[in-house]
């Protein structure tokens, strides 16, 4: 990103997130009735952090400790023969696991939706959800298969040249979502 | 690039590290109810036994079904190499087949090495003659790593049949470059020659490597490829060598004990030590699978290998 090449804008800064979760929050609660069989589970790395920032504004606004977990995708994607062998993620599964539970899965940005298809084939293996939902920060368009998100945090029209980073507070230092102009196209 | 993993010498650092917290996770998805995963659904792995193994073997397939792999075990025995048929033409038989790792088990060391230049998958080395074992040399890492939380600074005693293990030249390689200091213990008639050059200490006596040692490492005496006297009686190698009750009485109360399997009981590690709580040897069993799941996701799970070292 400090290719001094690429036109970077920053589309949501700290504050910006902080409300979109906050929303996201609510809207959890509002439509699984209080969140009372919710378990949220996150897709490493970032997703996972914003399942526990979820996780913690649930239990600020309503007092109730909503289980949270991550849940790695890596060794179920369909484009693995296409990049050298990635390491993997942790998945880390609450105690009472998602049988019978509504699975809210939390990403970062949605783009293709491969990654949440993974994400579903993983989950068939963990368990037996009475529902899956979907939270994600980003929407940024683009799908390449009958995916959408029940929670967004932006709607983010982009061209397919063009890159979305999220960084966090937790993992990057910052909070920040930003849209990477390859200059040229 | 077409990587394989012929000896633990050719894994750095990084490497091995991805490899075990690879392992890591595998360990985690083996303590689910569903223990499959599709990461390698369409890719073959043909287990090539030359030399009979029941837990390596099994271990290898357990590892490659787990990951949705296709499995075909060839065992020397029953096959065409009962009739003369060459490493070289089996290899190309098994090319024939498409198969996308080859996991070899052979008498000769260096055949694994051979094997990758006839071959266009990644191999294996699942124990090449007195040479190297490099999956046995991970999973023990692992194992240290899960019971005492590290490897680096470690003083790890590898002790008895150096000469004939090829899981002891795997470990010295694989522990020092993972930082442990190693320290081979012996009688000078079991060690290869030019051990010195090894990355590792050399000692004669037992009873003063042991009270300093994290890891005592016990080596099985391998009475079948030994051809000429290499100790006086069984008896006396157990008294000088042997891990018994009073030894490990001297150990500190950290301390773990090692096998590779099979053990000698009673020759090399006496079975109430073998059977207490402080041995991994079990564990070593089961360590065998989780690690050799990461060996294979990390040399197949992708447009190339992500470890090991070229051929």
């Amino acid at each position: 990103m400090s290719d001094a090449r690429n036109q970077v804008r920053a589309v949501l800064e700290g504050p910006d997130i902080h409300r979109a979760l906050t929303r996201i929050a609510h809207e959890i609660l509002e439509r699984t009735r209080g969140a009372e069989s919710v378990v949220l589970l996150g897709i490493p790395t970032r997703g996972a952090t914003l399942a526990q920032r979820i996780a913690g504004r649930i239990a600020q606004f309503e007092g109730i400790k909503v289980p949270v977990g991550a849940l790695d995708v890596t060794m179920y994607r369909d484009d693995l023969r296409l990049k050298p062998a990635r390491p993997l993620g942790r998945t880390e599964l609450p105690p009472d696991g998602v049988d019978g539970r509504t699975v809210v899965l939390v990403d970062d940005v949605l783009y293709s939706g491969r990654t949440v298809r993974a994400a579903l084939d993983a989950l068939n293996d963990v368990g037996r959800p009475k529902a899956v939902q979907l939270a994600t920060l980003v929407d940024r368009g683009h799908r390449e298969l009958p995916i959408r998100a029940d929670y967004v945090g932006k709607n983010l029209p982009t061209s397919k040249s063009e890159k979305v980073k999220v960084f966090l507070q937790e993992t990057d230092g910052r909070d920040a979502v930003v849209l990477i102009k390859e200059d040229g196209r | 690039m077409k990587r394989h993993l012929i000896s633990t010498g050719d894994l750095t650092r990084d490497d091995a590290t991805l490899i075990l917290d690879t392992a890591e996770e595998m360990a985690r998805i083996s303590q689910r109810s569903i223990k499959k995963l599709p990461t390698l659904r369409g890719r073959t792995v043909v287990n090539l036994f030359y030399e009979d193994s029941t837990r390596t073997r099994i271990s290898f397939e357990a590892a490659a079904k787990r990951l949705s792999a296709d499995v075909i075990n060839f065992s020397a025995r029953g096959s065409s190499v009962s009739k003369g048929e060459s490493l070289k033409d089996t290899a190309l038989t098994l090319e024939a087949m498409g198969a996308d790792a080859v996991v070899i088990r052979h008498a000769a060391s260096g055949a694994p090495h051979r094997l990758a230049t006839w071959v266009r998958g990644s191999v294996v080395n699942a124990g090449d003659g007195t040479h190297e074992h490099p999956t046995q040399a991970l999973l023990d890492a692992f194992s240290i790593r899960r019971r005492l939380g590290r490897i680096e600074g470690l003083k790890v005693a590898i002790v008895g049949d150096v000469l004939h293990s090829r899981v002891a030249r795997s470990n010295v390689l694989l522990l020092h470059t993972l930082g442990a200091e190693v320290t081979l213990v012996a009688p000078p008639t079991l060690l290869p020659v030019a051990v010195e050059t090894w990355p590792c200490q050399v000692s004669y006596d037992l009873d003063a490597v042991l009270p300093k040692s994290d890891v005592v490492m016990m080596l099985r005496v391998q009475l079948e490829r030994m051809n000429a006297a290499y100790f006086p009686s069984a008896r006396e190698y157990s008294r000088r060598y042997g891990l018994d009750r009073d030894r490990f009485a001297r150990l500190h109360d950290d301390a773990v004990v090692m096998h590779p399997g099979p053990m000698n009981r009673g020759m090399e590690i006496s079975a109430e030590v073998a059977d207490s709580p402080r041995s991994t040897i079990v564990e070593q069993v089961t360590n065998g699978v989780t690690v050799r799941m990461a060996v294979l996701y990390l040399l197949l799970g992708g447009s190339e290998p992500a470890i090991g070292g070229a051929e």
